[in-house]
């Protein structure tokens, strides 16, 4: 990948009258890197994403676009391009003179910026669509205008805010696929906000997982799948089941947990609180659903959780079993669909069984909210 | 009966529909065009006193219509100079009228539509209650403001700028400020309605892509404010060229509007086909004029509507 410019927050700090958006954030982005803010609506990633544009300043900290302070630069002058959540495309201008309207204001000739709009619309593969208007466009086709509009300005840094959320499921998935693409073969730095895991975790090199104004973690998206650093960061990415409990005993990078109502079970402390959490301490476990296997009846230990099935599901690629373990502790299990022939459990009592390493400790906290 | 009456029937009702079209014809034809009808009928009679109406000299004649072009018979010019000139001064002036007006208008019309908060709603409060100050007040009010001893003239003589009083009556300043005053709302409302419809991720969109803010609006805000400017700058331009209380009230003593003349030949000459006939080139010029400026600008008839 081509070194790109990075992008750098030091610090920052931004809010609103008494309301914190941001805070103290730190952040390198590296230079063509695909980076995502992930996060529910009202976490400050949009916030970030427009201090990093230019349309507010931080209140304290600082924004470096390839290592130059951007303060008093406003947006307009500003080595990024920002795709809105609606795209803003003008609807009065034809695609062609929306996709180069970054041209027009540098003041380059008509039949420069309809050479360069071919090329582009070519890219997105929208040929000889340049003389329609944006409302003749579908949904799709709109979302890769915008995108062309952007790459047009020939921008070191691309800001995507949630762009794909007005489009359908199939469509979403297909653009992930494409934006990627995009990114790929541009090689400049994308900066994307999502609340969307799926979309966070496929395209993005690395992940900073935000909570009310605070990042929790920033990494690429396995590790925050499967070593996640706050109990928030555990339950906001993917599926999981959380069990609440004390420390009894810590061995090494593993722990004994007393949970509140399935007994002792053990655990590996997450990567980033290895050597920070002592015995005594409240904790959560979380275990992926999928990380769960049916073990033989009556098998018993640290590792081991029995349950009663409530109801099962068959989603297509996993059957979901809803169990409830002791004192009506919910457990979901997802058992991989290889075409096997599957046995209704529901109504019985069955033991589950899971590796220690998918067993990830982490100090108690708050819980993404369903 | 057409598509859309039948649609508008079947959803208010026979009765209701039969209400609501009598009403609305009753107000078009009952009380616009047929008395217009009959000023044109009008313009088109000679000035006869009542004994002779409907007798043989009462005939249609473009008399009136030629004295506008060329004064009484037998006068010493080839062409009614005096009159001709009263009547392209005031559509010029009622064109600078309506520039100056779109010019003060569409910053406050842009900003108040695109600002968020309650102050906004405080400023259009405060821009509508001056206008339940009826028109002549306002007028008289703009002359204590602007006259030769009024709060301006006191003011910079106070301030040591100028040592003798400014003349802005005579001077037209005073017409032109209290015509632009009134009828600034209407040319601030259509503008601001469409305005507060855009989105503001469009003049943010083309700032982040490097356009400076006059860029913006002539690229961005002024394409999509069209509608709301024409049709802004058509209800000023028709009511300045109409306007009677302001020039009359303002207008120094050598500037005539038109419309003065045109009360002049109904009320002081008593006049009425000649005052007609100078009402009617007045109409029919300035929607012509209007027509010849959407065409211009590439603006529907339906757009006004907006």
């Amino acid at each position: 990948m081509s070194a790109g410019v990075g992008v750098d927050l030091e610090n920052l700090w931004i809010r609103f009258g008494d309301f914190v958006a941001v805070r103290d954030a730190n952040v390198n982005i590296n230079g063509g890197d695909f980076f995502s803010f992930l996060g529910p609506s009202g976490c400050g990633k949009t916030t970030i994403l427009r201090a990093v544009s230019g349309f507010l300043d931080p209140s304290e900290g600082k924004v470096l676009i390839g290592g130059n302070d951007m303060r008093g630069i406003g947006p307009n002058k500003r080595p990024t391009a920002l795709i809105f959540q609606n795209l803003a495309l003008f609807p009065l201008m034809k695609v062609w003179e929306n996709i180069t309207f970054s041209m027009e204001i540098k003041g380059a000739s008509a039949s420069q910026r309809r050479k360069r709009a071919d090329e582009l619309l070519d890219m997105i593969a929208l040929p000889g669509q340049g003389d329609k208007l944006p409302s003749e466009l579908s949904g799709g086709q709109r979302q890769r205008v915008a995108i062309a509009r952007a790459l047009c300005a020939e921008p070191d840094v691309l800001l995507l805010d949630e762009p794909l959320s007005a489009l359908d499921l199939k469509l979403r998935q297909h653009m992930r696929t494409e934006l990627r693409e995009i990114q790929q073969r541009v090689g400049i730095t994308f900066i994307y906000i999502t609340h969307d895991q799926g979309e966070a975790l496929t395209m993005s090199d690395n992940i900073a997982v935000m909570r009310a104004g605070v990042i929790d973690q920033i990494a690429d998206g396995k590790t925050i799948y499967n070593d996640p650093n706050t109990a928030f960061a555990a339950s906001f990415v993917g599926e999981n089941n959380v069990f609440r409990g004390k420390i009894k005993q810590i061995m090494g990078t593993e722990a004994l947990i007393a949970t509140n109502r399935s007994g002792d079970l053990v655990a590996r402390i997450s990567s980033a609180n290895q050597g920070k959490m002592k015995e005594g301490d409240e904790a959560m476990m979380f275990i992926r659903p999928e990380a769960f296997a049916i073990a033989a009846e009556g098998a018993s230990g640290n590792h081991f959780v029995t349950a009663r099935v409530n109801h099962e599901e068959f989603e297509g690629n996993v059957f979901n079993i809803f169990t409830e373990g002791e004192g009506g502790k919910e457990i979901k299990v997802s058992i991989p669909n290889h075409g096997q022939s599957f046995q209704d459990h529901t109504g019985q009592n069955i033991t589950l069984e899971y590796e220690t390493h998918n067993a990830v400790l982490v100090p108690a906290g708050e819980l993404a909210a369903e | 009966m057409p598509k859309f009456l039948k649609e508008f029937f079947n959803r208010n009702g026979t009765g209701m529909g039969l209400a609501i079209l009598g009403l609305v014809l009753f107000w078009t034809i009952g009380l616009i065009i047929l008395p217009q009808l009959s000023m044109l009928d009008f313009s088109f009679r000679p000035n006869l006193p009542p004994p002779e109406i409907g007798g043989p000299k009462d005939v249609y004649t473009l008399e009136n219509y030629k004295y506008l072009i060329y004064g009484p018979e037998g006068g010493s010019q080839d062409y009614n100079s005096v009159d001709l000139r009263v009547f392209f001064r005031t559509l010029l002036a009622a064109v600078c009228v309506t520039i100056f007006n779109l010019i003060i208008c569409y910053p406050i019309a842009y900003y108040l539509g695109q600002s968020k908060g309650s102050h906004i709603r405080i400023f259009a409060i405060m821009l509508i209650i001056p206008y339940w100050i009826n028109e002549i007040l306002r007028a008289f009010a703009l002359r204590i403001i602007f006259g030769e001893t009024g709060v301006l003239n006191t003011l910079f003589m106070g301030l040591g700028i100028w040592d003798t009083p400014f003349d802005f009556i005579r001077n037209d300043i005073a017409l032109y400020a209290g015509l632009g005053y009134a009828y600034i709302l209407l040319m601030i409302f259509p503008i601001y309605n469409v305005i507060e419809s855009l989105d503001h991720n469009q003049i943010e969109a083309a700032r982040d892509l490097g356009a400076p803010w006059w860029r913006i609006h002539w690229r961005v805000v002024i394409p999509y404010a069209k509608p709301g400017i024409s049709s802004g700058c058509t209800m000023v331009f028709m009511l300045s060229a109409g306007a009677l209380a302001a020039p009359q009230i303002l207008g120094g003593p050598s500037s005539l509007w038109f419309t003065q003349l045109i009360y002049q030949q109904f009320n002081d000459n008593n006049d009425w086909p000649q005052g007609a006939a100078y009402a009617i080139v007045l109409l029919v010029t300035c929607i012509l004029f209007v027509l010849a400026v959407m065409r211009l600008f590439k603006v529907n008839m339906g757009d006004i509507g907006k």
